[in-house]
């Protein structure tokens, strides 16, 4: 893999054919917009369809109730208690589903790092690592759920949507073109946005009445810190390799 | 005009030596950035053929079960035609990038083929339907400048203009007012022949893309829009087919089709400049002859008649895929007030009032179309770019 992108001919910019640009101009001045307004026009027409989702209290998707009975009683407590233990199983499951993907990133990343023509042992060990680890948390989670009554293979509202978030980073990692300060900067998204959830993964628990579950988080949350320092480290010594 | 001389006569490779892998199908992409738009356009065109040729086959197939071996041995090869080409789109292209692309082979291709049209009601169609997949552009470029905040002519690379065309507001008409005359099979070029069939696969495509992706969006804006879009390319579809002579069999028009083949592959190769590209189209080229030739036989054997009675004419050259602006231009600013009505196109006060009728039920609670482009200017770099 090469390291950075070379000089070359990308067609896409308006210098690139400048007569052409002079003529399309050119043609916004002689035949204007023919509809009045601006981008607002969208904004108001989603606001329509926003509020016509609320109407009907209609979301993405919803939380089904925790199903054995300890759990039932355990979130019908909480309930009482004024907590809102769907929000927490939420979380948990956007948490898991945010960390078995993790582990297939890591991967599609290490055959990144295997192709390069310099694949450096010590890297690889590193992202196996990593990966490792990506899947102990991934289990933790897993057990947490369950502890609370609910399904772990329950995709939930929040774990969808950030699994549609994810696309694009599994987009760049599995192109074949990309090159590995590209994927570098891809993981370093996950890890940043996975580090602020657990963090946050840890208060809510702790708010939800549910401190057992918060403390076994922070070994993960200190794991997951490490994981952010290495992937900025990597990331910081690939450019600093290119411009040397 | 320059023409291809002999070009259907050339010995093409032999159906059963067509073979592909798996690795040839999906092969290396091209590149969004670097690679020319007109590759791009020349990809999504031959796509569009391919995957017509498939679906004329089908159909044919189940009117003609003596045919049926046949077709299923050639429909085979353009299946993995088909693949390898569209494979060559790569995986960084959002949904709306390429349908940007798409527009803008409606546009290029339909200026070339209105342009080297010679009979004049359909060259008149082609500039008709060109106006509003000109607008499509329009709307569909000022969505995605808005949705995705990035420079359409990142994809057009400045060979096509952003500008309102026919207003996408006022395309959708009665469906008997999509209907046109056909050409006489008897009296046709063969290249109004070509012609016809080329650009209903391509208007083919254009639907069935849209109606693939357009509920595949988030944003009610864009569903809308490509629910507006994939309405229009339906009745464009309607429009042009109906170019195309009705009483023709169905080995005429598969004799058509192979011949429009194997001119598209002929030029597509004569203007490609990416060299991996071109040494597939070259390829194709001879098992498009080949095809003709499978057809040609069977044409002697079924209808027991002499093919060249059906390919009658000469074959002008395709005219460059970019930059028919001027073209454009002109027929926007002389005929962006034409309507149909039936088979006729009229002025705007003289459109049918069934057409009316239907228009005004369907826009009657918002204009996608509108509310995406309201006052949108290209601007480059976007419309952020745009001084106050």
């Amino acid at each position: 893999m090469t390291t950075s992108a070379p000089l070359g001919l990308n067609k896409t910019g308006a210098q690139m054919s400048p007569e052409d640009t002079k003529r399309q101009i050119e043609a916004t001045e002689q035949f204007g917009p023919d509809v009045p307004g601006d981008v607002t026009r969208i904004t108001e027409e989603r606001i329509k369809f926003i509020r016509e989702h609320e109407a009907i209290d209609e979301q993405i998707g919803s939380v089904p109730p925790p199903g054995s009975v300890k759990g039932v009683l355990k979130t019908g407590l909480d309930k009482m208690m004024g907590k809102n233990p769907e929000l927490l199983l939420d979380k948990l499951g956007e948490r898991l589903a945010y960390e078995r993907t993790g582990v297939r990133l890591y991967e599609a990343f290490i055959a990144k790092v295997m192709a390069a023509p310099d694949a450096r042992p010590e890297l690889l060990g590193k992202l196996r690592e990593i990966q490792v680890e990506e899947a102990e948390h991934m289990l933790l989670l897993k057990k947490s759920i369950e502890t609370l009554g609910a399904d772990p293979t329950t995709m939930t509202p929040c774990a969808h949507v950030s699994g549609t978030m994810a696309q694009g980073i599994i987009q760049v990692l599995t192109d074949p073109r990309t090159n590995m300060a590209q994927c570098l900067n891809a993981m370093l998204t996950i890890e940043l946005a996975d580090n602020a959830a657990w963090e946050l993964l840890i208060e809510l628990a702790r708010q939800a009445n549910h401190p057992n579950i918060a403390s076994s988080f922070e070994e993960p949350m200190r794991r997951e810190e490490e994981h952010l320092a290495t992937i900025k480290t990597l990331l910081r010594d690939e450019l600093k390799v290119q411009l040397s | 005009m320059d023409t291809f001389s002999g070009l259907l006569d050339l010995k093409g490779t032999p159906l059963d030596k067509q073979r592909f892998t798996w690795r040839e199908m999906a092969t290396r992409p091209i590149s969004k950035l670097d690679d020319d738009a007109t590759t791009r356009i020349r990809i999504i065109l031959m796509n569009g053929i391919e995957t017509e040729a498939l679906r004329l086959k089908h159909i044919g197939a189940r009117f003609h079960r003596e045919l049926q071996p046949h077709l299923a041995h050639i429909r085979r090869v353009e299946q993995h035609q088909a693949t390898a080409i569209n494979w060559l789109i790569s995986g960084d292209h959002s949904p709306l990038e390429t349908t940007i692309a798409y527009e803008q082979v409606a546009i290029e291709v339909t200026a070339a083929v209105a342009q080297n049209e010679p009979d004049p009601y359909q060259a008149q169609s082609y500039r008709f339907g060109l106006l509003e997949d000109f607008d499509h552009l329009y709307r569909y470029s000022a969505m995605y400048d808005r949705l995705e905040g990035k420079d359409p002519n990142n994809i057009l690379q400045g060979y096509t203009d952003i500008i309102p065309g026919r207003p996408t507001s006022q395309h959708h008409r009665n469906p008997s007012d999509d209907l046109r005359d056909s050409y006489d099979k008897t009296t046709a070029q063969l290249i109004t022949k070509i012609h016809a069939a080329m650009i209903t696969s391509s208007e083919y495509q254009t639907h069935d893309y849209y109606m693939n992706i357009g509920n595949t969006f988030a944003d009610p804006v864009a569903r809308a829009l490509y629910a507006e879009i994939a309405s229009v390319e339906e009745q464009h579809v309607t429009q042009y087919e109906s170019l195309m002579d009705a009483s023709e069999t169905f080995m005429e028009k598969w004799l058509v089709h192979e011949a429009m083949e194997v001119y598209a592959y002929a030029s597509c190769a004569e203007q490609e400049e990416n060299p991996r590209i071109k040494a597939l189209w070259e390829r194709f080229l001879d098992y498009e002859l080949g095809h003709l030739e499978f057809a040609s036989d069977l044409f002697k054997k079924y209808e027991r008649r002499d093919p060249a009675e059906v390919l009658v004419g000469a074959l002008p050259k395709m005219r460059p895929l970019k930059r028919n602006r001027d073209f454009v231009r002109e027929t926007l600013s002389k005929e962006v007030d034409l309507r149909a009505h039936g088979i006729d196109y009229v002025p705007k006060e003289k459109e049918d009032k069934a057409s009316l009728d239907y228009r005004n039920h369907l826009n009657s609670e918002g204009i996608p179309a509108d509310i995406a482009s309201a006052g949108y200017v290209w601007t480059p770099g976007t419309e952020l770019f745009r001084k106050p």
